[in-house]
């Protein structure tokens, strides 16, 4: 139905603002060069359909903001139903529909099926999320990714940790580390196995214990937590198995002092907030997330606000940042080369430098093999059901609360 | 020490929700000979139908339970009557794809409606825990093995000792018998396969106490419902029960011993073993 | 021979195609062609002598993971890795086989079977380092060079060599079909026991099958891995991807050589075509497509239970095996 609706809404705003503002801003509106044509694949339907609808929203309301700063964008979106195959044939539809640049695919195995189809034709593939250390390694030429590796991720969530201990002058004893058996939870492993030993945690990890996200229960696994007598716990989850995990922690009163994740999707989800309420709060992810002291980020905000006035952007944040982000650096890659010819837009993207965009980090930038290392990480706890930032200091909205209070007095 | 008694004890909790989820393809495939594949799928319809009726009225799902179980009733019997009646004797890969079909369109109509996201019911006591000696058991899924002992003790009355039960036990274990002696076969499937699905509503209304609704899950549900009947027995209520215990006790045990994501390696090495040993499955009947 | 010379138009309008179509239309062939020879695979072992398996992506994981292993560390060129990926996948068959076989594991419980072992194989590969575990494996990319040998090239190569594979494996099967063998499994597949009576060894026959089908399937699975170049246990050992392979030949027409064929052209076309309107009309929400596809999946089921083939068949005019 979105779909119906956006190309005639938008049509009636351009011509409203065409015709209102054709006295104030004569020029302009006349010099509009056609529009870049951005193809869009995200997993709406099937698994991954929580995160991929989630994503969608920031493409429903970027054509706007994109065009507030100047960016001409028509975006066409398909769905590839989390299904790999169709990933690669709705690639070959789009490129053959006339887009000039694919954003895309939230997750790993469908980016890479993408990226097949951009590298043989030539077509620049902007990734929103996938975290898979490989897509930057297979040797791709027309892939860029604004999306920190796994690896990323856990250094840079594993550094706020410490932060942390250090702002609130508690430090945990021991820590134990849980995550989904998937493709995103292994890289993680591999990550911490990695670093741990090599960033001088002030914490030893005494186990690590990985779960099939799919399984029906998880009081096993929260058992062999409790167990191991960790007060800390690190979790990797997918997204509804968060909420199963953590209800399992209150029914069997384990109360470590914190739980956190190194980027992971499922703790700051909507459905997280509504499954659990107040036993939701004081959980903490590390992640990327937007500067909300930055104008682009308001403008994203309002826009989102109106559009979606069921949603929280605050909850969204995350998808909807590094989309709208993905779309921008597409956009931005054709507005310098002055073209809207794909090879152009390639290069154009390889000398990409923005310095005012959504996420928290340096300025945008793609090394040699398209990634961009400039990405920072916050770190997100919920407070009152809300995702809030509370460390690093300069961006925090409010003081991290560690040791998290007990399950005792909380309500659903 | 304790906390093997622990780990058992929730094992055995999580077997009989397991064994509850299952008894609906159970009674289904013991009578009908039908292997329902949309069983996940319907159940997390019943799922959402809890989660609707506690949203718009409030309504504690143990007491919308029976309104649910009936509306799933009348969808097995209708399911039975429209479509899957004239697919009786008929190769089973046509049976398949006939009720992947249903499932696929459940599925997806479920995230076309209430979109992909979980849904969950919100009750008092969904935290709670009893307290037995020095073991935790989580409230909720105690009233759902309750629920699951009472109704697999209540099916296995009901096929024996009522005179509907016994007539669907006969064209159970004798079709031909049962035409012969003039028993409406027709009717009989369709009431079994309403009984068999409001069994289902039964489960799923429990379900989503302790499982939020996704279009997802029936998947999962489905191919658990699977093993768990293999492994006890298809067609005996016992039996459902018991392959969820032993399912449920051998997936916490590995789980807790090895590594938890190995555990369902354990559950299909276990179908795997009662397939080729046993593959009436242990509470069967050989036949 | 009626059937014949449309089979060789077909043949032939294939052979042109890329020649007439753009690159999206000839991804959905590539797929449709996979699917196809994929189908053709698992008919053997269902259509021929009567065996359900639901199982089929084992084949389709052991054959990429071998030969893309090999690829990856000995750099054995993908047409010589699909000798050692089919021997594998070809013993896990034999295996499994031998199992059922002998335990008298049939119908229902046996497809019961193979989903079991499909599903273990999956959970061991999510655990095993050495080929990625879940976090998946990859293959290098490589630029601007072709080659056949090793499979690595442009989509056009990769679509000559399904429709290779499709044409080759549906003249194997037409063979198959008029030996000894071939009788026996559809002696088999009709009756078992009488079978055996007549002096069929139904044993050796139904090994006979799963190899000839395992191996097909894991070949399939060869040109996935490196037509896609990356692959994940949960994905290439799923039992979506064990029901997708069996939707085309049955709605085809099982036991039919030109079901399959048959099969995944309307189903893939079908789920493209209810894609591409949806989205014309702007009506493409999430799930709306596939609801669309059960329904008519429903409807083929009800209305031509035994496949599209055999009754366009006779509409055709031409013998049902065509």
């Amino acid at each position: 139905m979105t779909d119906r609706l956006r190309p005639s809404r938008r049509t009636l705003i351009q011509g409203a603002a065409a015709a209102g503002l054709a006295a104030a801003l004569p020029l302009r509106a006349r010099a509009q060069a056609p529009a870049l044509k951005i193809g869009v694949i995200l997993p709406r339907s099937g698994y991954l359909a929580p995160a991929g609808q989630s994503c969608q929203r920031g493409v429903d309301i970027a054509p706007q903001v994109l065009s507030d700063l100047g960016h001409r964008v028509e975006v066409v979106s398909v769905d590839f139903e989390s299904n790999v195959d169709l990933a690669r044939t709705q690639a070959e539809k789009l490129i053959a529909d006339g887009a000039q640049v694919l954003v895309g695919a939230f997750d790993s195995g469908g980016t890479s099926a993408i990226a097949q189809v951009c590298e043989q034709k030539a077509v620049p593939l902007v990734i929103n999320v996938a975290a898979a250390p490989q897509i930057t390694e297979q040797g791709f030429k027309y892939v860029f990714r604004n999306f920190p590796t796994s690896v990323m991720l856990v250094r840079n969530g594993l550094a706020l940790m410490k932060e942390m201990f250090k702002a609130t002058n508690v430090t945990p004893k021991s820590g134990i580390f849980i995550h989904a058996n998937d493709t995103f939870g292994q890289a993680n492993r591999q990550a911490i196995d990695r670093l741990f030993p090599t960033l001088d945690m002030p914490f030893k990890l005494t186990d690590a214990i990985a779960y099939d996200p799919r399984a029906q229960d998880l009081s096993v696994e929260v058992a062999k937590c409790k167990a191991s007598g960790a007060d800390f716990v690190i979790v990797t989850t997918r997204a509804g198995d968060a909420i199963r995990l953590i209800r399992e922690m209150v029914k069997q009163r384990y109360e470590p002092k914190g739980i956190v994740s190194p980027g992971s999707p499922g703790m700051y989800d909507q459905e997280f907030y509504d499954g659990l309420g107040g036993y939701s709060d004081y959980t903490i992810t590390n992640l990327p997330w937007p500067n909300f002291n930055a104008p682009i980020t308001k403008r994203l905000g309002d826009a989102f606000a109106k559009r979606f006035p069921q949603n929280r952007f605050g909850v969204d944040a995350f998808n909807v940042g590094f989309t709208f982000e993905a779309m921008l650096v597409a956009a931005d890659a054709s507005k310098r080369a002055g073209s809207r010819d794909p090879r152009a837009i390639a290069e154009a993207l390889r000398s990409t430098d923005i310095a005012d965009h959504v996420m928290t980090g340096g300025t945008i930038s793609f090394d040699a093999k398209g990634q961009n290392n400039n990405i920072g990480s916050a770190t997100v706890q919920n407070l009152k059901k809300t995702p809030t930032v509370v460390l690093p200091r300069e961006a925090a909205t409010a003081k991290p609360v560690f040791p998290m209070p007990g399950w005792r007095g909380r309500q659903a | 020490m304790e906390v093997y008694l622990d780990i058992v004890a929730s094992g055995v909790l999580t077997g009989l929700v397991y064994g509850l989820m299952a008894l609906g393809l159970s009674v289904i495939f013991g009578v009908v000979r039908v292997v329902n594949f949309a069983h996940g799928e319907l159940t997390v319809a019943a799922m959402y139908m809890a989660w609707v009726m506690a949203g718009s009225l409030g309504a504690d799902p143990l007491l919308t339970l029976p309104v649910i179980a009936a509306a799933l009733f009348a969808v097995g019997y209708l399911l039975q009557r429209h479509l899957v009646e004239r697919f009786i004797g008929r190769p089973e890969h046509e049976q398949f794809m006939l009720l992947l079909a249903v499932s696929i369109i459940i599925l997806n109509g479920l995230l076309l409606v209430y979109g992909p996201d979980a849904r969950h019911v919100q009750v008092e006591y969904a935290y709670d825990s009893f307290e037995l000696g020095p073991m935790l058991l989580d409230t909720v899924r105690v009233y759902a093995a309750g629920a699951a002992v009472a109704l697999a003790l209540g099916l296995y009355l009901f096929f024996r000792f009522t005179d509907l039960g016994t007539a669907i036990r006969a064209c159970a274990d004798n079709l031909l018998g049962a035409q012969v002696v003039g028993l409406d076969v027709r009717r009989l499937y369709a009431l079994t396969f309403g009984i068999g699905c409001a069994v289902v509503g039964a489960s799923g209304t429990l379900m989503v106490l302790m499982r939020d609704a996704t279009p997802q899950l029936a998947v999962q549900l489905t191919l658990l419902a699977f093993i768990v009947v293999i492994i006890g027995g298809l067609g005996s209520m016992a039996g459902a029960l018991v392959g969820g215990v032993l399912i449920g006790v051998s997936e916490a045990l590995a789980g807790f011993l090895l590594t938890p994501s190995l555990k369902s390696l354990f559950s299909y090495g276990l179908l795997i073993l009662v397939l080729l040993l046993r593959p009436e499955g242990l509470m069967g009947k050989r036949t | 021979m009626k059937a014949r010379a449309l089979l060789g138009v077909l043949f032939a309008l294939l052979l042109i195609a890329p020649a007439a179509i753009g690159a999206y239309p000839l991804a959905v062939l590539i797929l449709i062609l996979h699917y196809a020879y994929l189908g053709i695979a698992w008919n053997v072992m269902m259509g021929f002598a009567g065996i359900l398996s639901l199982g089929h992506a084992l084949y389709v994981g052991l054959g990429a993971y071998v030969a893309a292993a090999l690829y990856a560390s000995f750099g054995l060129p993908a047409l010589l890795g699909a000798v050692p990926a089919a021997v594998v996948a070809t013993l896990a068959g034999l295996g499994i086989g031998a199992l059922g076989f002998r335990f008298r594991v049939n119908g229902v419980y046996f497809a019961l079977l193979t989903i079991a072992f499909a599903e273990f194989t999956r959970i061991l590969f999510d655990h095993m380092g050495w080929t990625g575990g879940s976090s998946g494996f990859f293959l290098p990319v490589e630029h601007g060079h072709t080659n056949l040998i090793a499979l690595r090239g442009p989509p056009i190569l990769f679509y000559y060599v399904a429709l290779g594979m499709t044409a080759a494996a549906f003249v194997a099967s037409h063979a198959l079909m008029r030996t000894r063998l071939g009788y026996a499994w559809l002696a088999i597949r009709e009756d078992a026991d009488s079978a055996a009576a007549s002096g069929v060894d139904v044993f050796r026959a139904r090994m006979a099958a799963v190899a000839v089908s395992s191996a097909l399937t894991s070949l399939g699975g060869v040109f996935y891995a490196f037509y896609y170049n990356n692959m994940y246990p949960e994905q290439i050992f799923s039992m979506a991807r064990s029901i997708e392979i069996i939707l085309a030949p049955i709605i085809g027409g099982l036991g039919t050589l030109f079901g399959p064929v048959l099969g995944s052209f309307v189903l893939t076309l079908l789920g493209e075509g209810t894609t591409s309107l949806l989205e014309h009309f702007g009506l493409a929400a999430p799930g709306a497509k596939q609801v669309i596809y059960g329904l008519a999946l429903l409807v083929i089921v009800m209305v031509r239970p035994a496949g599209l083939w055999p009754w366009l068949a006779r509409r055709l005019g031409v013998g049902r095996d065509g």
